[in-house]
Protein backbone atom coordinates (compact mmCIF):
# COMPACT_ATOMS: atom_id res chain seq x y z
CA UNK A 1 0.00 0.00 0.00
CA UNK A 2 1.62 3.35 -0.75
CA UNK A 3 1.48 6.23 1.37
CA UNK A 4 -0.64 8.81 0.97
CA UNK A 5 0.98 11.61 -0.41
CA UNK A 6 -0.78 15.58 -1.41
CA UNK A 7 -0.56 16.30 -5.04
CA UNK A 8 0.63 20.17 -4.19
CA UNK A 9 3.18 19.86 -1.53
CA UNK A 10 6.99 18.75 -2.38
CA UNK A 11 7.26 15.01 -1.93
CA UNK A 12 10.28 14.92 0.14
CA UNK A 13 8.46 17.14 2.71
CA UNK A 14 5.55 14.67 3.28
CA UNK A 15 7.92 11.59 3.40
CA UNK A 16 10.12 13.48 6.16
CA UNK A 17 6.07 14.23 7.86
CA UNK A 18 5.60 10.69 7.32
CA UNK A 19 8.95 9.35 9.13
CA UNK A 20 8.49 11.95 11.80
CA UNK A 21 4.91 10.70 12.81
CA UNK A 22 5.97 7.16 12.95
CA UNK A 23 8.79 7.61 15.47
CA UNK A 24 6.44 10.16 17.42
CA UNK A 25 4.40 7.48 17.63
CA UNK A 26 6.27 5.30 18.26
CA UNK A 27 6.10 2.95 15.17
CA UNK A 28 9.89 3.42 15.10
CA UNK A 29 11.24 3.24 18.72
CA UNK A 30 14.36 4.82 19.45
CA UNK A 31 17.24 3.14 18.10
CA UNK A 32 15.33 1.17 16.05
CA UNK A 33 17.13 0.43 12.24
CA UNK A 34 15.39 1.63 9.17
CA UNK A 35 14.29 -0.21 5.96
CA UNK A 36 16.72 0.48 3.22
CA UNK A 37 16.01 3.46 1.10
CA UNK A 38 14.99 1.20 -1.92
CA UNK A 39 12.29 -0.59 0.79
CA UNK A 40 11.57 1.96 1.93
CA UNK A 41 10.94 3.93 -1.64
CA UNK A 42 8.93 0.65 -2.96
CA UNK A 43 6.89 1.02 0.66
CA UNK A 44 5.77 4.88 -0.31
CA UNK A 45 6.14 4.23 -4.01
CA UNK A 46 8.44 7.01 -5.07
CA UNK A 47 11.39 7.20 -6.58
CA UNK A 48 14.96 6.53 -4.57
CA UNK A 49 16.14 9.66 -4.74
CA UNK A 50 13.69 11.61 -3.00
CA UNK A 51 13.46 9.33 -0.19
CA UNK A 52 17.45 9.62 -0.05
CA UNK A 53 17.05 13.11 0.12
CA UNK A 54 14.14 12.64 2.73
CA UNK A 55 16.25 10.69 4.78
CA UNK A 56 19.46 12.75 5.04
CA UNK A 57 17.32 15.39 5.77
CA UNK A 58 15.97 13.91 8.34
CA UNK A 59 19.97 12.96 9.05
CA UNK A 60 20.89 16.38 9.66
CA UNK A 61 18.07 17.21 11.95
CA UNK A 62 19.56 14.46 14.07
CA UNK A 63 16.54 11.84 14.06
CA UNK A 64 18.53 9.52 12.43
CA UNK A 65 21.79 8.61 11.99
CA UNK A 66 23.63 6.18 9.90
CA UNK A 67 26.14 3.61 10.98
CA UNK A 68 28.27 3.01 8.49
CA UNK A 69 27.68 -0.37 6.81
CA UNK A 70 25.09 -1.35 9.04
CA UNK A 71 22.08 1.23 7.95
CA UNK A 72 19.74 3.73 9.37
CA UNK A 73 18.83 4.22 12.78
CA UNK A 74 16.30 5.88 15.11
CA UNK A 75 18.29 8.76 17.27
CA UNK A 76 18.30 7.06 20.68
CA UNK A 77 18.39 11.20 22.13
CA UNK A 78 14.08 10.81 23.69
CA UNK A 79 14.55 14.16 24.70
CA UNK A 80 15.16 15.51 21.28
CA UNK A 81 11.97 13.33 20.61
CA UNK A 82 9.66 14.89 23.24
CA UNK A 83 10.80 18.40 22.23
CA UNK A 84 9.98 17.43 18.60
CA UNK A 85 6.66 15.78 19.86
CA UNK A 86 5.96 19.07 21.51
CA UNK A 87 6.84 21.55 18.62
CA UNK A 88 4.09 18.91 16.54
CA UNK A 89 1.50 18.76 19.01
CA UNK A 90 1.45 23.50 19.19
CA UNK A 91 1.72 23.44 15.14
CA UNK A 92 -1.25 20.96 15.57
CA UNK A 93 -3.26 23.39 18.04
CA UNK A 94 -2.85 26.38 15.95
CA UNK A 95 -3.96 24.84 13.26
CA UNK A 96 -6.93 23.95 15.09
CA UNK A 97 -7.62 27.10 16.62
CA UNK A 98 -7.07 29.03 13.41
CA UNK A 99 -10.15 26.66 11.78
CA UNK A 100 -12.23 27.46 15.21
CA UNK A 101 -11.56 31.18 14.81
CA UNK A 102 -12.80 30.68 11.21
CA UNK A 103 -15.92 29.58 12.47
CA UNK A 104 -16.20 32.27 15.01
CA UNK A 105 -14.66 30.66 18.18
CA UNK A 106 -12.59 32.53 20.33
CA UNK A 107 -9.35 30.53 21.90
CA UNK A 108 -11.32 30.35 25.26
CA UNK A 109 -14.38 29.07 23.56
CA UNK A 110 -12.65 26.29 21.59
CA UNK A 111 -10.49 25.09 24.91
CA UNK A 112 -14.34 25.09 26.61
CA UNK A 113 -15.75 22.66 23.36
CA UNK A 114 -12.60 20.33 23.58
CA UNK A 115 -12.91 19.58 27.65
CA UNK A 116 -16.23 19.14 26.43
CA UNK A 117 -15.57 16.65 24.10
CA UNK A 118 -12.48 15.12 26.03
CA UNK A 119 -15.06 14.24 28.93
CA UNK A 120 -18.41 13.00 26.76
CA UNK A 121 -19.84 11.17 29.56
CA UNK A 122 -20.62 14.26 31.50
CA UNK A 123 -22.43 15.84 29.36
CA UNK A 124 -26.16 14.89 27.87
CA UNK A 125 -26.36 13.94 24.38
CA UNK A 126 -28.38 16.96 23.23
CA UNK A 127 -28.82 15.75 19.43
CA UNK A 128 -30.75 12.72 20.21
CA UNK A 129 -33.35 14.56 22.95
CA UNK A 130 -34.99 16.52 19.50
CA UNK A 131 -36.35 13.23 18.46
CA UNK B 1 26.58 10.21 -12.00
CA UNK B 2 28.24 10.44 -15.65
CA UNK B 3 26.32 12.07 -18.30
CA UNK B 4 24.09 9.33 -20.44
CA UNK B 5 23.08 11.18 -23.28
CA UNK B 6 24.05 14.03 -24.65
CA UNK B 7 21.21 16.02 -27.35
CA UNK B 8 22.75 19.16 -29.11
CA UNK B 9 21.06 21.18 -31.62
CA UNK B 10 18.54 18.20 -32.60
CA UNK B 11 16.15 19.10 -35.26
CA UNK B 12 14.15 16.60 -37.26
CA UNK B 13 11.90 17.77 -39.77
CA UNK B 14 9.07 15.61 -41.90
CA UNK B 15 9.26 17.44 -44.96
CA UNK B 16 7.73 20.78 -44.46
CA UNK B 17 6.54 20.10 -40.68
CA UNK B 18 9.09 20.45 -38.02
CA UNK B 19 8.61 17.90 -35.30
CA UNK B 20 11.85 18.35 -33.55
CA UNK B 21 13.34 22.28 -33.12
CA UNK B 22 16.92 23.20 -31.69
CA UNK B 23 16.72 20.46 -28.93
CA UNK B 24 19.23 20.33 -26.37
CA UNK B 25 18.85 17.86 -23.35
CA UNK B 26 21.16 16.04 -21.44
CA UNK B 27 20.69 13.33 -19.22
CA UNK B 28 22.41 11.70 -16.14
CA UNK B 29 22.50 8.43 -14.97
CA UNK B 30 20.62 7.63 -11.42
CA UNK B 31 17.53 9.40 -12.76
CA UNK B 32 14.01 8.85 -13.38
CA UNK B 33 12.55 11.09 -16.43
CA UNK B 34 9.20 11.88 -17.29
CA UNK B 35 8.75 13.39 -21.27
CA UNK B 36 5.27 14.96 -21.15
CA UNK B 37 3.96 17.23 -23.83
CA UNK B 38 0.34 17.07 -25.60
CA UNK B 39 -0.43 14.87 -28.53
CA UNK B 40 1.64 15.57 -31.64
CA UNK B 41 4.71 17.86 -29.43
CA UNK B 42 7.37 15.31 -30.71
CA UNK B 43 7.74 13.07 -27.85
CA UNK B 44 7.73 9.91 -30.17
CA UNK B 45 10.07 11.47 -32.04
CA UNK B 46 12.86 12.49 -29.69
CA UNK B 47 12.92 8.70 -28.57
CA UNK B 48 12.51 7.30 -31.76
CA UNK B 49 15.83 9.46 -32.01
CA UNK B 50 17.49 7.97 -29.50
CA UNK B 51 16.79 4.68 -30.70
CA UNK B 52 18.45 4.79 -33.71
CA UNK B 53 14.69 4.59 -35.47
CA UNK B 54 15.07 7.54 -37.33
CA UNK B 55 17.78 10.08 -38.21
CA UNK B 56 17.87 13.26 -37.25
CA UNK B 57 17.82 16.46 -39.69
CA UNK B 58 20.54 17.75 -37.85
CA UNK B 59 22.52 18.17 -34.73
CA UNK B 60 24.06 15.58 -32.65
CA UNK B 61 23.12 12.82 -29.94
CA UNK B 62 25.89 10.74 -28.04
CA UNK B 63 24.63 8.36 -26.08
CA UNK B 64 27.43 7.26 -23.12
CA UNK B 65 29.55 9.62 -25.37
CA UNK B 66 29.10 7.21 -28.99
CA UNK B 67 26.73 8.37 -31.80
CA UNK B 68 23.36 5.77 -32.22
CA UNK B 69 24.66 3.02 -33.35
CA UNK B 70 25.42 -0.69 -32.57
CA UNK B 71 26.78 0.61 -29.30
CA UNK B 72 23.48 2.60 -27.71
CA UNK B 73 20.82 0.04 -28.48
CA UNK B 74 23.52 -2.35 -26.44
CA UNK B 75 22.85 0.19 -23.44
CA UNK B 76 18.98 1.22 -23.55
CA UNK B 77 16.35 -0.71 -23.49
CA UNK B 78 13.16 0.39 -25.15
CA UNK B 79 9.39 -0.17 -24.87
CA UNK B 80 7.73 1.35 -28.45
CA UNK B 81 4.64 2.87 -28.68
CA UNK B 82 3.64 -0.08 -30.84
CA UNK B 83 4.42 -3.80 -30.27
CA UNK B 84 7.03 -5.32 -32.71
CA UNK B 85 6.78 -8.96 -31.01
CA UNK B 86 5.39 -12.69 -33.28
CA UNK B 87 1.78 -12.28 -31.32
CA UNK B 88 1.58 -16.65 -32.75
CA UNK B 89 4.56 -16.85 -30.20
CA UNK B 90 3.92 -17.86 -26.64
CA UNK B 91 5.91 -15.77 -24.16
CA UNK B 92 8.07 -18.44 -23.45
CA UNK B 93 9.58 -18.17 -26.45
CA UNK B 94 9.41 -14.68 -26.66
CA UNK B 95 11.86 -14.93 -23.72
CA UNK B 96 14.01 -17.22 -24.97
CA UNK B 97 14.66 -15.06 -28.13
CA UNK B 98 15.72 -12.42 -25.84
CA UNK B 99 17.45 -14.29 -23.85
CA UNK B 100 19.75 -15.21 -26.92
CA UNK B 101 19.18 -11.88 -28.65
CA UNK B 102 20.17 -9.93 -25.90
CA UNK B 103 23.35 -10.22 -23.48
CA UNK B 104 22.34 -8.42 -20.30
CA UNK B 105 18.40 -9.80 -20.29
CA UNK B 106 17.81 -11.72 -17.17
CA UNK B 107 15.92 -14.76 -17.64
CA UNK B 108 15.10 -15.49 -14.20
CA UNK B 109 13.81 -11.94 -13.32
CA UNK B 110 11.81 -11.79 -16.41
CA UNK B 111 10.00 -15.32 -15.25
CA UNK B 112 9.82 -14.01 -11.63
CA UNK B 113 7.86 -11.03 -12.52
CA UNK B 114 6.05 -12.97 -15.15
CA UNK B 115 4.62 -15.46 -12.01
CA UNK B 116 4.18 -12.00 -9.63
CA UNK B 117 1.86 -10.98 -12.32
CA UNK B 118 -0.24 -14.45 -12.64
CA UNK B 119 0.87 -14.50 -17.06
CA UNK B 120 1.46 -17.83 -18.02
CA UNK B 121 5.04 -18.18 -19.96
CA UNK B 122 3.12 -21.08 -22.23
CA UNK B 123 -0.06 -18.54 -23.49
CA UNK B 124 0.11 -17.28 -26.29
CA UNK B 125 0.54 -13.63 -27.55
CA UNK B 126 -2.55 -13.04 -29.21
CA UNK B 127 -4.75 -14.92 -26.95
CA UNK B 128 -3.58 -11.73 -24.35
CA UNK B 129 -5.81 -8.99 -23.33
CA UNK B 130 -4.24 -5.34 -24.05
CA UNK B 131 -3.68 -4.78 -21.01
CA UNK B 132 -1.25 -8.32 -20.30
CA UNK B 133 0.34 -7.89 -24.18
CA UNK B 134 1.45 -4.55 -22.30
CA UNK B 135 2.59 -6.32 -19.11
CA UNK B 136 4.72 -8.43 -20.81
CA UNK B 137 6.22 -6.21 -23.14
CA UNK B 138 6.76 -4.32 -20.22
CA UNK B 139 8.57 -7.68 -18.53
CA UNK B 140 10.19 -8.05 -21.40
CA UNK B 141 12.26 -4.28 -21.43
CA UNK B 142 12.84 -4.27 -17.78
CA UNK B 143 14.36 -7.65 -17.56
CA UNK B 144 16.70 -6.22 -19.21
CA UNK B 145 19.96 -4.58 -17.24
CA UNK B 146 20.58 -1.41 -19.51
CA UNK B 147 21.43 1.70 -18.36
CA UNK B 148 19.32 3.40 -20.15
CA UNK B 149 15.57 2.61 -20.28
CA UNK B 150 12.95 4.27 -22.64
CA UNK B 151 9.47 3.87 -21.91
CA UNK B 152 7.08 5.27 -24.31
CA UNK B 153 3.54 5.03 -22.91
CA UNK B 154 4.08 2.30 -20.93
CA UNK B 155 0.76 2.34 -18.82
CA UNK B 156 -1.73 3.56 -20.67
CA UNK B 157 -3.98 0.39 -21.57
CA UNK B 158 -3.64 -1.12 -18.32
CA UNK B 159 -5.63 -1.13 -15.30
CA UNK B 160 -4.99 1.02 -12.07
CA UNK B 161 -3.89 -1.83 -9.75
CA UNK B 162 -1.78 -3.51 -12.52
CA UNK B 163 -0.41 0.56 -12.33
CA UNK B 164 1.21 0.35 -9.46
CA UNK B 165 2.55 -3.37 -9.06
CA UNK B 166 4.04 -1.92 -12.80
CA UNK B 167 5.74 1.28 -11.20
CA UNK B 168 6.77 -1.07 -8.54
CA UNK B 169 8.52 -3.01 -11.28
CA UNK B 170 10.10 -0.32 -12.23
CA UNK B 171 11.23 1.12 -9.19
CA UNK B 172 12.47 -1.97 -8.00
CA UNK B 173 14.41 -3.39 -11.54
CA UNK B 174 16.68 -0.53 -12.29
CA UNK B 175 19.79 -0.54 -10.53
CA UNK B 176 21.16 3.30 -8.93
CA UNK B 177 23.67 4.26 -12.14
CA UNK B 178 20.35 3.48 -14.27
CA UNK B 179 17.75 6.37 -15.90
CA UNK B 180 14.73 5.80 -17.08
CA UNK B 181 12.53 7.98 -19.54
CA UNK B 182 9.04 7.28 -19.38
CA UNK B 183 6.32 9.06 -21.88
CA UNK B 184 3.29 9.40 -20.86
CA UNK B 185 -0.37 11.57 -20.24
CA UNK B 186 -0.78 9.90 -17.06
CA UNK B 187 1.23 11.97 -15.22
CA UNK B 188 -0.66 11.80 -11.71
CA UNK B 189 0.10 8.23 -11.55
CA UNK B 190 3.50 8.21 -12.05
CA UNK B 191 4.67 11.44 -10.96
CA UNK B 192 5.83 10.62 -7.38
CA UNK B 193 8.47 8.29 -9.35
CA UNK B 194 9.80 10.72 -11.46
CA UNK B 195 12.75 12.69 -10.56
CA UNK B 196 12.44 15.15 -13.16
CA UNK B 197 9.93 16.17 -15.78
CA UNK B 198 10.59 17.62 -19.56
CA UNK B 199 8.05 19.28 -20.86
CA UNK B 200 7.96 19.27 -24.67
CA UNK B 201 5.64 21.29 -26.93
CA UNK B 202 6.00 21.81 -31.08
CA UNK B 203 8.92 19.90 -30.78
CA UNK B 204 10.89 22.63 -28.36
CA UNK B 205 11.40 21.93 -24.83
CA UNK B 206 9.42 24.12 -22.76
CA UNK B 207 10.40 23.36 -19.01
CA UNK B 208 12.94 21.20 -17.64
CA UNK B 209 12.55 20.40 -13.15
CA UNK B 210 12.66 18.33 -10.78
CA UNK B 211 8.77 17.52 -9.84
CA UNK B 212 9.40 18.71 -6.29
CA UNK B 213 11.16 22.27 -7.10
CA UNK B 214 7.49 22.39 -9.30
CA UNK B 215 5.41 21.77 -6.19
CA UNK B 216 7.63 24.23 -4.30
CA UNK B 217 7.87 26.95 -6.08
CA UNK B 218 4.24 26.79 -8.24
CA UNK B 219 2.60 25.11 -4.96
CA UNK B 220 0.79 22.51 -7.56
CA UNK B 221 1.34 18.44 -9.01
CA UNK B 222 3.25 18.46 -11.86
CA UNK B 223 -0.31 17.25 -13.22
CA UNK B 224 -1.89 20.29 -12.62
CA UNK B 225 0.64 22.29 -13.99
CA UNK B 226 0.86 20.26 -17.24
CA UNK B 227 -3.20 21.19 -17.44
CA UNK B 228 -2.20 24.81 -17.32
CA UNK B 229 0.66 25.25 -19.59
CA UNK B 230 -1.29 23.00 -22.64
CA UNK B 231 -4.81 24.66 -21.46
CA UNK B 232 -6.18 23.92 -25.19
Amino acid sequence: MPWELDSDRPIFQQIIDKIQTDILSGRYAPGDKLPSVRELAMMAAVNPNTMQKALAELERAGLVYTQRTSGRFITEDTAMIELLKERKAKELIDTFLEGMQRIGYSAQDAADALKRKAAPAQIPDCSQADN
Amino acid sequence: MSTLVECTGLNKNYGKVTALHDVNLTIESGHIIGLLGPNGSGKTTLIKILNGLLTPTSGTVLVKGKPIGVDSKKVISYLPDHTYLNMNQRVSEVISFFTTFYEDFDERRAYDMLSKLSINPKDRLKAMSKGTKEKVQLILVMSRRADLYILDEPIAGVDPAARDYILNVILTNYDASASIIISTHLIADIENVLDEVLFIQNGQIRLTSSVDAIREEQGKSVDALFREVFRC
